[in-house]
């Protein structure tokens, strides 16, 4: 019992991750259809920022200060660079989707290339607390206490992501713009500035992804390509959530993670089935697809 | 008289097909313009073009102002008003919520709202998706006369609606025609006739005839221009 709570457990961290890792990149493309390629940047740009700013800060800190700081470095280095290319290089290119998809994976590519001239090739090792890499165990059953944190950071921007969306006038032009842009554009708003400000709020969902992902699977090591690697599931929850909804990617998120886990765990430690977690997450798209070709909170036309 | 809207010359091309070939026409300020024409001749491309929603060439003024360049949220800004085709409303949002988002004065007159639509006050937390088509048009008209604009833009406000609907839409058109300029894409004659003071006829991307209600009441004429028998 204690190992499918464990399981259960650490499958809702992993949601957690990939819930924050895909509702950006869902509202971008579901209010202005771009398959933005370079998102997978901001969540590399995030872990980074917080090493960085970590690095600089004094050692005699406490660590769980040095951590709170970290998270902040994230969602402020996402927002940011998610912010910057909006404005320089997605808005010149509305309307070509072709451009769009082009120019982001350059950016992936150049920016990977510059954090591997800058930073070198080798992973880098995010100061953590010690708190943070223990876990709290009662016979068999261990609960990582990362894990909390990002089950936590998943429900917190869950719940303040909704609440934006339906309770705030910039909210309601998303959802608005979601479904019909231009009707948006006729009733007098100028969607630009929601275009950036969905932009702003995708790139900093997207640094905090990368800074949990280190913190919680990757061994508190940041390495130039997490963020590509994250995007590959972010991309599927996208697809199987429907896009531009944020429950769809919060149920989407969660269903790719127990059956990742699930999978690995009872199938993965066999010969030649390393990666039998990842394909299941494939069948599982290619299952719900079969389904509802528009996701499971996919919008009807 | 002021014109309300002017429109001088105005090409546009959409997917490769001239729609607009050199439109010129005026809608002066006060009272129902009628824009009327077969289907496809390019009556929503107007108005689309005055909104700034289709790229075009030619000079477009609104309420005395040159639109040129201008992207269509300014254009709104103006003082323009738009009910588009289709009853577009945002169905996954509320009543409260499409209302909420036509806001753009700070003192939004919902008043004058529920005076003509009192049906949308007791659906205001209903999915504006699960309205009937005359409900939904009666929000997509609501959301314009929150802000009190003096020009509206009004787009087959008709299309598809009961009879008995059409009646009491017309009756709302007839009140808000006191306080603002329109012009008016219609089918429906009998609606144009209860409403509009002139007519412009559109064929072919072009004005082919422009003056008085009173010129539909020549058969020949509405059949040539229309295409329908009989007058009005």
């Amino acid at each position: 019992m204690s190992v499918y709570v464990t399981l259960a457990f650490t499958s809702l961290a992993l949601g957690a991750v990939y819930f924050l890792a895909a509702s950006g990149l869902s509202l971008i493309y579901g209010l202005m259809d771009v398959l933005n390629l370079a998102h997978g940047m901001f969540m590399t740009i995030g872990a980074y920022a917080g090493w960085d700013l970590a690095a600089h800060l004094p050692t005699t800190w406490p660590g769980s200060w040095i951590f709170v700081i970290e998270v902040a470095a994230s969602i402020v280095g996402g927002a940011l660079a998610a912010g910057i290319t909006e404005i320089v290089l997605i808005r010149p290119l509305y309307g070509r989707p072709l451009s769009q998809i082009l120019v982001t994976i350059g950016l992936d590519l150049a920016v990977v290339a510059l954090l591997l001239g800058g930073f070198g090739s080798s992973s880098l090792t995010l100061p953590v607390p010690l708190w943070l890499i223990e876990a709290t165990r009662s016979g068999n059953l261990i609960l990582p206490h990362a894990d909390f944190v990002a089950i936590g950071a998943g429900i917190v921007v869950l719940v303040v992501l909704e609440w934006f969306l339906r309770r705030t006038r910039y909210g309601i032009t998303i959802r608005a713009g979601v479904e019909n842009r231009e009707m948006v554009r006729a009733l007098g708003i100028d969607v630009g500035r929601a275009f950036t400000l969905v932009f702003v709020i995708g790139g900093a969902m997207a640094g905090l992804a990368g800074l949990l992902y280190t913190v919680v699977f990757s061994g508190d090591l940041v390495s130039p390509l997490q963020g590509d690697s994250l995007l590959i599931f972010a991309l599927i929850v996208v697809v199987i959530g429907g896009l531009g909804s944020i429950r769809g990617s919060a149920v989407a998120a969660l269903l790719v993670a127990v059956v990742q886990d699930f999978t690995n765990y009872y199938l993965g430690t066999h010969s030649g089935l390393a990666e039998i977690g990842n394909l299941s997450v494939v069948l599982l798209l290619a299952l719900v697809l079969e389904w509802r070709p528009r996701g499971l909170f996919g919008r009807t036309s | 008289m002021n014109n309300a809207i002017e429109l001088i010359d105005v090409h546009v091309s959409i997917a490769g097909s001239h729609v607009l070939q050199g439109v010129s026409l005026e809608v002066p300020e006060g009272g129902v313009t009628a824009l009327l024409g077969r289907n496809g001749v390019g009556k929503t491309t107007t108005v689309r073009a005055v909104l700034g929603l289709s790229a075009r060439t030619g000079v477009i003024r609104v309420l005395g102002q040159d639109t040129q360049g201008m992207p269509t949220h300014r254009v709104v800004g103006l003082g323009v008003g738009y009910v588009p085709e289709d009853r577009i409303v945002f169905a996954g949002l509320t009543v409260a919520e499409n209302l909420r988002l036509a806001e753009r004065t700070t003192d939004p007159n919902y008043d004058a709202v529920y005076r003509l639509f009192p049906e949308l006050k007791t659906r205001f937390k209903q999915r504006a998706g699960t309205l009937s088509g005359g409900q939904q048009q009666m929000l997509s008209i609501a959301r314009v006369l929150l802000n009190g604009w003096p020009l509206l833009l009004i787009d087959e406000p008709s299309k598809g609606l009961a009879p008995k609907l059409i009646g009491e839409l017309v009756d709302a058109l007839e009140r808000i025609a006191t306080e603002a300029t329109i012009l008016l894409v219609e089918q429906n004659l009998a609606v144009v006739t209860r409403l509009a003071q002139r007519v412009v006829v559109l064929d072919h991307g072009q004005v082919v005839h422009h003056g008085s209600i009173a010129d539909l009441g020549d058969a020949q004429l509405t059949q040539r221009l229309l295409g329908v028998a009989g007058s009005l």
